[in-house]
């Protein structure tokens, strides 16, 4: 099978059949980024743009890598925001980009829906990396070759997925993927930080960090983004930490050899004790390579002529 | 599948046969002598299958000089996908399989190993592939069945079997390892598309 | 000239239901009756007839709830274009909001718009004043001047005020005039900047949400404010079913309040958002299915009084943005009718209640001499065909917008002829 779309802009559209193609693919360049010369010319002649909306130096340095590893040319865009001033629209800038004959666009936008528009809007392919709260497909995905490759089967796997669900793509994009693949997830944080009716996508939510970890396979923290706290969504950092924090007491809560990640970068002592994050449990380096590789497969899957 | 040959969308084909059972393990066992003869022996040689009926004939090879020589060839198998060069043009890109060569191909004498030889341009694809993984002193080339109709310069060292077909004709390596019975068909393309 | 509309089955909420011809002269409704004839010495070619057979002759709708975008925002719509809009939609009278550019909070933007008006010709308008200077919810506008410039009413619209001690003395000012004190209900904290109704379609597409409350406790506030000054209160666009419970209390307890729905408030839900559909973004947002029908009960027990359309024009390019950017609002005037008329099929009101939610109750609210067939009545007069399927196709809108979430629908009912003050201004045929 190959992948027939255009675009790659949530996990939410995407079949199981589609996922499962998507981490086989990029097993093959996990084979790639382990050789000598990590490169391959699958994507010469092509042009990849970074659209960046939104500062993110390891999903661009990743999506860059990327491409620079299957040959094509990568150039690195980051409006300014004078040009968001003078009233440029999303639409417009991304037309002077595919103007440039840029094949695929990879898109970083602080709103969510903003990918599926540009999608619309070009005739490039466009992937999500990060729209808003909405997803980040690629993140996601990157996960799952994580577990996979940890020899983890989806079906029954219990996965907990702690911190700001409400604000996390990164949480919506895997509680999509997982519940596609029929693992069972546990969405943990304060009421404030669960979004209204998440129990329907699949998703049981628990308050209480110690009573959500018994017996999980997977413990996915979510990065605490710290600015929000003058938005009463917690008292304190302090209390979110004891409350929410993952402590290596807490990680033998879950089942022997459970895997701890982040999708990074990780407030030491906030959401995760320093211990943990450089514990034997702790995927979070592998979860760097493997964006690599994922990222690789999916602008391999996606360079085929429009 | 040959790797090699134009697929065909159509039902109904006129079938001929070029090789049996016998004939292809004959032809394996040929070829394992005059690889041994070539190279003196199976020091500083490998065998490196290009996917997917490639990597069961190297097997098989290997398995047929082990029997001669009573040691062990490295063997490792290629995937050719990403150095293909229609990519660009294609609309929707081939599944990858993973390359597993597990060792330096730097200084050893490689021995590609294909079902069919056809236009050239997987060997082409092959021997870039190979070259990114290091810098082999040597490439051979081993294949069952030579069809003709080369679109770039490329020579096998080894031949199973030189079959004169015509360009729309499909030749078609059936192998034990698949579930088939062992042998070589012939298929005239009776106006199907190629693509 | 006369025009004779003849054999029509005439809807005049509270007077006529059934079939009769309508004879209009200079200008006004001169009988409404049996048989009529042109009148003696107008005979032949100097009146017009209309066959209204098989036809619904309704007075001309009344819209409380337009945005005309003049002065200020003219590449969305003009008066022109807007009072075009409503003419083809039946419209023969519209109340423009106030949040123009710049605000009309004073009188000879009042005066601008009014000129505007009656050079387009079309529809006749009703300008809206504003309740504080600039909309700023810090001091109040000079309620009087706009009063006596022609506002029918004041509306801070879409910048609801915060301060309740500005809203209670607005209020109290307002009663001096006895001017209807329009609140736009949103606790702008509450929504926190969200761009959707907060519910399981949010939580799907990440898009932050305006919970219902924030739209209930303002109703609330609201209502309270007019029960302790006794003014005239109309709520705009009401969505949420805890809005409905409020005002059917209030109106209870003898508050004086009117509350008005929008077309799209009962034709869609959250779900219209999916695939983030800017067309589907408006304030506020389209809610669930409970508060549709919630609304539909509203409009059935007469809660509601008043259909509008919060006819919201944007540009191509406005609406061809991500959700969040895009802004609020879709066009209503061309397609307000038949939605309306849909309410009819299902059952929810009869054709007299749906005609008068969109003609006497508007005009009653407002206190526009509006919305009736009486004899003496200027003659504003619609003429639908009930029958007529058709199929919404914005490239036809007279509006110079074409940001609707009903493109492709097929829906029943269509205005054949509009007149205004004896002029026909709008011919399907």
């Amino acid at each position: 099978m190959s992948l027939k779309r255009k675009d790659l802009v949530s996990i939410a559209s995407l079949t199981p059949d589609e996922i499962t193609l998507i981490l086989e693919t990029a097993d093959s360049f996990k084979e790639v980024s382990g050789r000598e010369i990590k490169k391959v010319p699958a994507l010469r002649g092509k042009t990849v743009v970074n659209l960046f909306f939104e500062p993110s130096t390891r999903t661009r340095t990743s999506f860059e890598l990327a491409a620079k590893r299957l040959s094509a040319d990568v150039i690195n865009f980051s409006p300014s925001s004078s040009s968001v001033v003078k009233g440029e629209t999303l639409l417009d800038t991304a037309r002077n980009i595919e103007a440039m004959q840029a094949d695929i666009i990879v898109l970083r936008h602080p709103d969510a829906g903003a990918a599926e528009t540009l999608a619309t809007g070009v005739k490039s392919s466009v992937i999500n990396a990060g729209d808003g709260w909405h997803e980040h497909p690629t993140q996601a995905l990157l996960d799952l070759f994580t577990m996979r490759e940890k020899n983890l089967n989806f079906k029954g796997l219990r996965v907990a997925i702690v911190g700001d669900i409400a604000h996390s793509r990164v949480a919506r994009s895997n509680i999509f993927a997982l519940s596609k693949l029929g693992a069972e997830i546990r969405a943990v944080g304060p009421p404030t930080m669960i979004p209204v009716h998440l129990d329907r996508l699949g998703a049981r939510v628990y308050y209480d960090l110690n009573e959500a970890l018994r017996g999980v396979d997977v413990i996915m923290m979510l990065r605490l983004q710290l600015e929000r706290q003058g938005r009463a969504l917690f008292p304190s950092i302090r209390e979110y930490s004891r409350l929410y924090g993952l402590t290596a007491e807490r990680v033998r809560l879950a089942e022997a050899g459970a895997l701890v990640m982040h999708p990074g970068p990780v407030n030491r002592g906030v959401e995760m004790a320093p211990e943990v994050a450089d514990s034997f449990s702790s995927v979070i380096l592998d979860q760097v390579a493997n964006g690599v590789a994922i990222r690789m497969g999916i602008l391999y899957l996606l360079s085929g002529a429009n | 599948m040959p790797t090699d040959g134009p697929m065909i969308t159509q039902d109904k084909k006129e079938e001929k046969l070029v090789m049996d059972a016998s004939e292809v393990a004959r032809a394996v066992t040929r070829i394992a002598h005059e690889v041994l003869e070539r190279n003196k022996g199976i020091r500083e040689i490998a065998l490196v299958g290009i996917r997917t009926g490639g990597v069961h004939l190297a097997h098989r090879l290997a398995r047929r000089i082990q029997e001669i020589e009573r040691a062990q060839v490295p063997i490792g198998e290629l995937d050719i996908t990403l150095y293909r060069d229609d990519l660009a043009i294609r609309k929707d890109q081939p599944v990858l399989r993973r390359t597993s060569i597990p060792f330096n191909v730097s200084d050893l004498k490689i021995i590609l190993v294909d079902d069919v030889l056809f236009t050239g341009r997987t060997i082409r694809a092959a021997m870039d592939g190979l070259i990114d993984l290091g810098r082999p002193a040597e490439i051979q080339l081993a294949v069952l069945v030579d069809r003709g109709h080369r679109q770039l310069p490329i020579k096998a060292n080894y031949i199973g079997k030189n079959i004169p077909t015509s360009r729309e004709e499909i030749v078609h390596v059936y192998l034990e390892e698949e579930g088939e019975e062992d042998r070589v068909v012939l298929l005239k393309n009776a106006g199907g598309g190629v693509r | 000239m006369a025009i004779l509309i003849k054999g029509g089955q005439v809807i005049d909420p509270g007077r006529v239901n059934g079939p009769a011809d309508v004879l209009i002269d200079n200008g006004k409704i001169l009988a409404v009756g049996q048989n009529l004839a042109p009148p003696a010495g107008k005979p032949g070619p100097s009146a017009t007839i209309i066959d209204a057979r098989g036809k619904l002759v309704l007075p001309g709708l009344v819209d409380l709830h337009v945005h005309l975008r003049e002065p200020g925002f003219e590449y969305k719509e003009t008066i022109q274009t807007g009072t075009a809009a409503a003419v083809a939609g039946g419209f023969t009278s519209v109340c423009c909001m106030p949040n123009t550019s710049p605000v009309n909070d004073n009188q000879s933007i009042t005066e601008f718009i009014l000129e505007q008006a009656r050079a387009a010709g079309n529809a006749h308008v009703f300008p809206v004043g504003a309740i504080t200077k600039g909309s700023e919810g810090k001091e109040l506008a000079e309620i009087g001047e706009l009063r006596d410039a022609g506002c029918v009413a004041i509306s801070d619209d879409g910048q609801p005020v915060v301060n309740s001690l500005i809203m209670r003395r607005a209020m109290e000012y307002a009663l001096a005039f006895d001017l209807p004190v329009i609140d736009h209900c949103e606790d702008l904290q509450l929504a926190e900047g969200g761009c959707m109704n907060e519910g399981l379609v949010s939580t799907q597409l990440g898009l932050p949400g305006i919970p219902s409350a924030a739209e209930d406790v303002m109703v609330a506030r609201n209502l309270a404010l007019a029960e302790l000054t006794k003014a005239r209160l109309h709520l705009a666009h009401l969505s949420t079913a805890g809005s409905v419970r409020m005002v059917r209390a209030a109106k209870s307890r003898g508050i004086r309040v009117t509350a008005e729905v929008c077309p799209h408030h009962f034709s869609l839900t959250e779900e219209a958002v999916r695939g983030f559909n800017t067309h589907a973004k408006m304030n506020p947002p389209l809610r669930t299915w409970q508060d549709v029908q919630a609304i539909k009960e509203g409009l059935r027990d007469g809660t509601i009084d008043v259909i509008a359309t919060d006819h919201a024009p944007h540009a191509v390019q406005d609406k061809q943005q991500q959700f969040a950017a895009a802004p609020n609002g879709i066009v209503g005037l061309e397609t307000a009718l038949p939605l309306t008329l849909a309410l009819v099929e299902e059952g929810v009101l009869s054709l007299e209640a749906a005609v008068a939610k969109l003609t006497a109750e508007p005009a009653r609210a407002f206190g526009l001499s509006k919305g009736s067939l009486a004899p003496g009545a200027d003659a504003d007069v619609v003429v639908v065909d009930p029958e007529a399927h058709w199929e919404v196709d914005p490239a036809r809108f007279r509006s110079k917008s074409r940001n609707t979430p009903f493109a492709g629908w097929k829906v029943k009912g269509r205005v054949i002829t509009t007149i205004v003050a004896g002029r026909v201004v709008y011919d399907a045929a």
